[in-house]
């Protein structure tokens, strides 16, 4: 991992001096470049960090209304979703491999597949599923609450969390939608080669990460006391 | 620290100008990728926040002079010590250090031409200024009444004032803090001259760095936090909320989960500043230094687990408060390392009072004093008399301002000369010092009395007991304004009348010195490569200490 060789060649405060000075090489550029992202996602976990640990502690004291909460969810919108993120991400992944092999063509390619599975995952959620939860009254302050009962109040609660964990997340899906149009652009332009290609890698591990967080949010909304 | 080949000093006008001709437009400054342009942005930045909640803490001290209290609503009260917290924690304290002395600094320190990633360096100050902006409307258009620390349910559902705009403007200015430290943390790792390792680092770069890393972990806490408060106040429903079965004690422990992090935010620059300033002014190197550099990322990583020590009196368990009463004490065996360390250095100087000397000194007392305080306010028996009076505002106020405030004069003087190419007039600087320490203590030394008595904070009347030490307090606080005004004169008067300053008028180590002052656009025109350890003094440096 370029983070690990990153530290690795920093980190030992012995008397020795071997570490490559600075920019002195692309190679260097780009392992700072990508040690700036992975330290970027470490303040993107704390943030997504804060609402999850909310989310588990809510829970914890009202266990049996967010139960009725998850069962309301949409678990073939959530399902179908998680499907599409994890093929958007895999389909990134494989555009890195062909601009490492030099195939700008092909990195094109895979971030047009990547993008319209991102878009897809926007249109099923914002699109469908979050209409569809507002016809129902899930809307945590709507006034005729879909949950009624004496677990509508840690139902709501649930809804709180489910549109504010889904509603943050999609941003950063439409930023990452934004970072992806960015490097199909300059890829045309003829930015990026087999010798450098930083940008791509830095915006995978992005994409990768917002992926990662929805594979958190997924049990956390659809399955977690389902079938209570 | 030698520098092989020594770097070339180079002449006004010979090959590259220093950072300050290079250019006048305006567009030269507010679109700058330079470090050390961008320093001198927040500085101009920070120094209106700085008298922004200055004007807020005086009218705060006016209004109890007596004990009715003088502006006559508790209302307008409120107000203005929330607006005081506001703008001084996160758009002075929390950047003031970081943003002005560590951007010029770092990369000069490091012998690098600039931080890892200058574009973000800029966004980063573009982004403060935003967030000051929405804090500022906030205030305008009446301001917020709930305290610096938003506590719910007052902030979510009860106060009739404009917390969203407030919690919006902190919460973009969060932002600006985590570009700060991500750009601090990868520059250290990255940007090290040739030879300079870790253990060669001066001890500045050591306190950014731990810094850097609070403010990497901890922000984004206070920055989803913020986001549910706006929500809850926005949508009338969330997370904090009972009748839904949510928990208003969950803010708290969200909130310091950042905020007592950030007490460590705002003081672990002034370790670093006053690490730099003792050793040049004892002419010896810093006395343990592995002691020092390790007692600042021990201090950062243990603040992360203190935060419940602002709960005691809030409901948590028992248990849970013994537990965090102990780990607070723990947070002071590095910070007494430090004090010993610094002291340590002074034993057998030659030390010379100079006005930054000055400055350092003053922070070790105070420091000390609000530290040995910290400690009574840690022990959880004594918390439960003293949380909530003015005991708790006077030892905060003793690290924050007589501690880290008086190491932000102590640097900015330090590095003046180099920051600008101009000497600052010894005389003027050296009576400010002392003024501050005066107005300092005389403002706050009555506020551990009245606390101890039983005063509570953050109201607007007292009983006419307490009104000798009020008035004390309140003098005392006029006697600091004025302490602040005199730097602002004389400074701004340096700029055009100073002497020109050589480059390095202190006789002190460390590559910022190895370079011109004012330093060239690049920093270095050669790449610096270190040989030796901070603080190598050289034996004849001990005879001549002004340039």
């Amino acid at each position: 991992m370029p983070l690990a060789r990153a530290i690795e060649c920093t980190i030992m405060p012995s008397g020795a001096v071997r570490h490559d000075f600075q920019y002195a090489t692309p190679a260097y550029q780009s392992q700072t470049a990508v040690a700036g992202m992975w330290l970027f996602l470490a303040t993107e976990v704390l943030f997504f960090g804060g609402l999850i640990l909310s989310w588990i502690y809510s829970r914890h004291w009202n266990p049996a209304g967010f139960d009725r909460g998850s069962q309301r969810a949409s678990l073939a919108a959530g399902t179908v979703n998680t499907a599409i993120l994890v093929t958007s991400s895999f389909a990134y992944a494989l555009g890195l491999l062909r601009i490492r092999e030099g195939d700008a063509r092909g990195l094109v390619r895979c971030c047009a597949a990547t993008l319209a599975l991102g878009l897809a995952f926007l249109a099923v959620k914002f699109g469908i599923e979050w209409p569809d939860d507002f016809r129902r009254h899930l809307f945590p302050s709507d006034p005729d609450f879909g949950v009624q009962g004496p677990q509508q109040g840690g139902a709501r609660l649930f809804y709180v969390f489910y549109f504010w964990g889904t509603g943050l997340h999609g941003l950063h899906m439409i930023i990452g939608v934004a970072l992806l149009l960015w490097i199909m652009h300059r890829t045309r332009r003829g930015d990026f080669s087999k010798r450098y290609h930083t940008p791509v890698l830095v915006v995978g591990l992005y994409w990768s990460f917002v992926d990662i967080v929805w594979l958190t949010l997924y049990p956390l909304i659809y399955l977690i006391g389902r079938s209570a | 620290m030698s520098a092989v080949p020594a770097t070339v000093p180079v002449k006004r006008g010979e090959t590259e100008g220093s950072y300050l001709e290079d250019g006048h437009t305006l567009a030269s400054w507010l679109l700058t990728t330079d470090h050390k342009r961008i320093a001198l942005l927040y500085l101009g930045s920070i120094t209106f926040f700085f008298f922004i909640g200055g004007i807020a803490a005086a009218l705060v001290r006016l209004n109890l002079i007596v004990p009715q209290g003088l502006l006559g609503s508790a209302e307008t009260y409120n107000r203005l010590f929330t607006m005081h917290g506001v703008v001084m924690v996160w758009f002075f304290l929390v950047p003031a250090v970081p943003v002005t002395l560590g951007n010029f600094v770092i990369p000069l320190m490091l012998g690098a031409r600039d931080l890892a990633f200058p574009r973000l360096n800029l966004f980063s100050w573009y982004l403060f200024i935003a967030g000051g902006a929405v804090t500022l409307w906030a205030l305008l258009v009446g301001g917020v009444d709930t305290g610096w620390t938003f506590y719910t349910p007052l902030s979510t559902g009860y106060s009739k004032s404009h917390v969203v705009l407030a919690a919006v403007g902190i919460f973009i200015a969060g932002f600006s803090s985590i570009a700060t430290g991500l750009n601090f943390i990868v520059s250290i790792h990255r940007l090290r001259a040739p030879g300079l390792t870790w253990y060669r680092m001066p001890v500045f770069l050591w306190s950014m760095y731990s810094l850097s890393v609070l403010l990497v972990l901890a922000t984004p806490v206070l920055a989803i936090t913020l986001l549910l408060v706006t929500l809850e106040r926005l949508f009338h429903i969330g997370v904090f909320d009972p009748a839904v079965g949510g928990d208003p004690l969950l803010f708290q422990h969200l909130f310091w989960f950042y905020s007592h992090p950030a007490v460590y935010i705002m003081i672990l620059p002034g370790f670093g500043v006053v690490s730099e300033i003792i050793p040049t002014f004892a002419r010896k190197p810093i006395f343990g230094y592995k002691f020092v550099v390790w007692a600042s990322v021990s201090i950062a990583v243990i603040s992360f687990f203190v935060w419940g020590h602002h709960m005691f009196v809030a409901g948590t368990s028992l248990y849970s408060a013994i537990l965090f009463s102990i780990l607070s004490y723990l947070v002071a065996v590095p910070s007494a390392i430090k004090v010993f360390n610094w002291i340590g250095t002074l034993h057998k100087g030659h030390i010379e009072f100079d006005a930054p000397m000055l400055y350092a000194l003053g922070f070790v007392g105070l420091f000390t004093i609000g530290g040995v305080t910290g400690l009574w306010v840690a022990a959880l028996a004594a918390d439960v008399h003293l949380t909530q009076t003015y005991f708790v505002v006077a030892h905060f106020h003793y690290i924050m301002v007589g501690g880290m405030v008086s190491a932000f004069f102590g640097g900015l003087h330090y590095w003046w000369p180099k920051i600008t190419g101009r000497l600052y007039p010894e005389m003027w600087a050296r009576v400010a010092a002392l003024i501050m320490f005066i107005g300092f203590n005389l403002t706050f030394f009555p506020q551990f009395v009245l606390g101890y008595l039983g005063m509570p904070r953050r109201y607007a009347s007292y009983p006419p007991d307490f009104q000798v030490l009020n008035v004390l307090s309140s003098a005392g606080a006029t006697i600091l304004a004025v302490a602040y005004l005199l730097p602002l004169a004389y400074l701004t008067w340096s700029l055009i009348y100073g002497k020109r300053a050589a480059a390095n008028p202190w006789r002190a180590t460390g590559l910022e010195w190895r370079t011109p002052s004012p330093p060239p656009t690049v920093n270095f025109l050669e790449t610096p490569v270190v040989t030796t350890g901070p603080y190598a003094f050289g034996a004849g440096d001990r005879m001549h200490h002004h340039a």
